[in-house]
């Protein structure tokens, strides 16, 4: 049942029903009518996913620990890294926006980071996770609410705004905010959610098969 | 045999929101999961035209306090001020910082508005039916996707700002209520633009009614 229907597919924005062709490696398929980008073909898309993915894990959390930078004038001298920030609103009685900014640029990318290492490194290995689905399901709804890189932008944003009254001095956790934005847009480019549930739909001990046609 | 000229829906098939898997469902009326993930199969997001009006609707109301209260106070020595959005874009810009003063421009209220704006035209067209353009308003859908999230820039700069600058009698900066309501629009277009489905802009054009 699976696999008859398999080959078809509809766009997500307007519904035309389409048959899937194989692409050239790098290439994508759009829809004949409104243009949206169906499907493409990430060559070892699990792996470079799970790469990008462990690095950005690493930066992610030398990005928590460190302080993103320092003011200092005329001797008072203040630093703060994101979670510091965090809490600093929370005190503040901005609980609401002290919550927002906790979960789009911290709880979220870690939801998004573990769960992307807890499907991809069994799948790389040939075994299934268990829960993909719910997993998978997840990943859907978290992703856009992880906005690092808006967050980035925002520290760039401070930076320019806090030069013109204090001397600033950048922390280690800025840079790896930079890196780490880049890791996770690398991450999501690689990621391609086709490819993980046309590996899930292969039976266990079966040859490495392309798409059904 | 399968007319590909013509939206699944309107041949009694289903496309998965989760694993993309597109399978037969004979009656919209029965509760139907998908064969490979178990999710709940829809032809349509249910409710969308009426939870996206809601959404909409409470985001154009705290756009307004969201614009006219204060969403930063800087305090030093030597001065105080209040900046609602708009000030405070037109004080970088006095002050010279012209490409921050354009991207928290267009982060803060040119995004903000453009969804707004937009989501109304399309929830409008659609609930007329139109078929207007639909390739085009179709686009509109994928840039309002796309851009919605950067309006968090200034509650990211606000926090970052608000957490550092506490140097007591010094220089302190405080984050107003603008940045609540602010936050609240962002969220709510955001889940506002979630709830939309691009292929109600399409439905009007085909030869067959979903069933």
């Amino acid at each position: 049942m699976v696999h008859n229907s398999a080959q078809l597919i509809a766009c997500h924005d307007c519904d035309l029903l389409q048959r899937e062709i194989p692409l050239k490696p790098g290439c994508a398929a759009s829809c004949s009518r409104c243009g949206a980008v169906l499907y493409r073909n990430a060559t070892d898309s699990i792996e470079r996913t799970l790469a990008y993915t462990l690095a950005a894990a690493v930066l992610f959390v030398i990005a928590n620990v460190f302080p993103i930078f320092a003011i200092e004038v005329q001797g008072a001298h203040s630093a703060i890294n994101l979670l510091g920030a965090v809490r600093s609103l929370w005190d503040q009685q901005m609980q609401f926006i002290s919550l927002l900014v906790f979960l789009t640029t911290i709880l979220i990318p870690a939801l998004e980071l573990i769960t992307m290492t807890y499907l991809l490194l069994p799948l790389k290995f040939s075994r299934v996770p268990a829960g993909y689905t719910h997993f998978l399901r997840m990943m859907q709804i978290v992703e856009p609410w992880g906005m690092v890189e808006v967050f980035m932008l925002g520290v760039l944003v401070s930076l320019v705004k806090l030069t013109s009254s204090f001397k600033v001095i950048p922390g280690v956790a800025l840079w790896s905010f930079g890196c780490l934005t880049l890791l996770l847009a690398a991450a999501a480019a690689a990621f391609s959610a086709r490819d993980v549930w046309a590996r899930l739909d292969r039976k266990p001990g079966e040859e490495v098969a392309a798409w059904p046609i | 045999m399968a007319d590909m000229t013509q939206s699944a829906a309107g041949q009694g098939l289903c496309s998965c929101h989760v694993c993309n898997l597109v399978s037969k469902r004979e009656r919209a009326s029965v509760a139907a999961h998908c064969p490979r993930c178990g999710a709940s199969l829809h032809f349509r997001k249910p409710g969308s035209v009426s939870r996206c009006w809601a959404l909409l609707i409470a985001a154009y109301i705290l756009y307004i306090p969201a614009n006219l209260l204060t969403i930063m106070e800087t305090g030093s020595l030597f001065s105080y001020r209040k900046d609602t959005i708009i000030s405070g874009v037109v004080e970088l810009w006095r002050t010279g910082s012209w490409v921050i003063a354009i991207i928290v421009f267009i982060a803060s209220v040119t995004i903000p508005l453009l969804k707004l704006i937009s989501l109304t035209l399309l929830l409008v067209t659609v609930q007329r039916r139109s078929r207007w353009h639909p390739r085009q308003r179709t686009r509109l859908y994928r840039l309002v996707e796309l851009v919605g999230r950067w309006s968090m820039l200034d509650i990211y700069v606000v926090t970052l700002l608000a957490a550092l600058v506490q140097l007591g009698s010094m220089a302190t900066v405080k984050a107003g209520p603008a940045a609540l309501a602010f936050g609240a629009v962002v969220v709510l277009t955001m889940f506002a633009s979630m709830q939309f489905d691009p292929r109600l802009i399409w439905d009007p054009l085909q030869k067959e009614r979903t069933p």
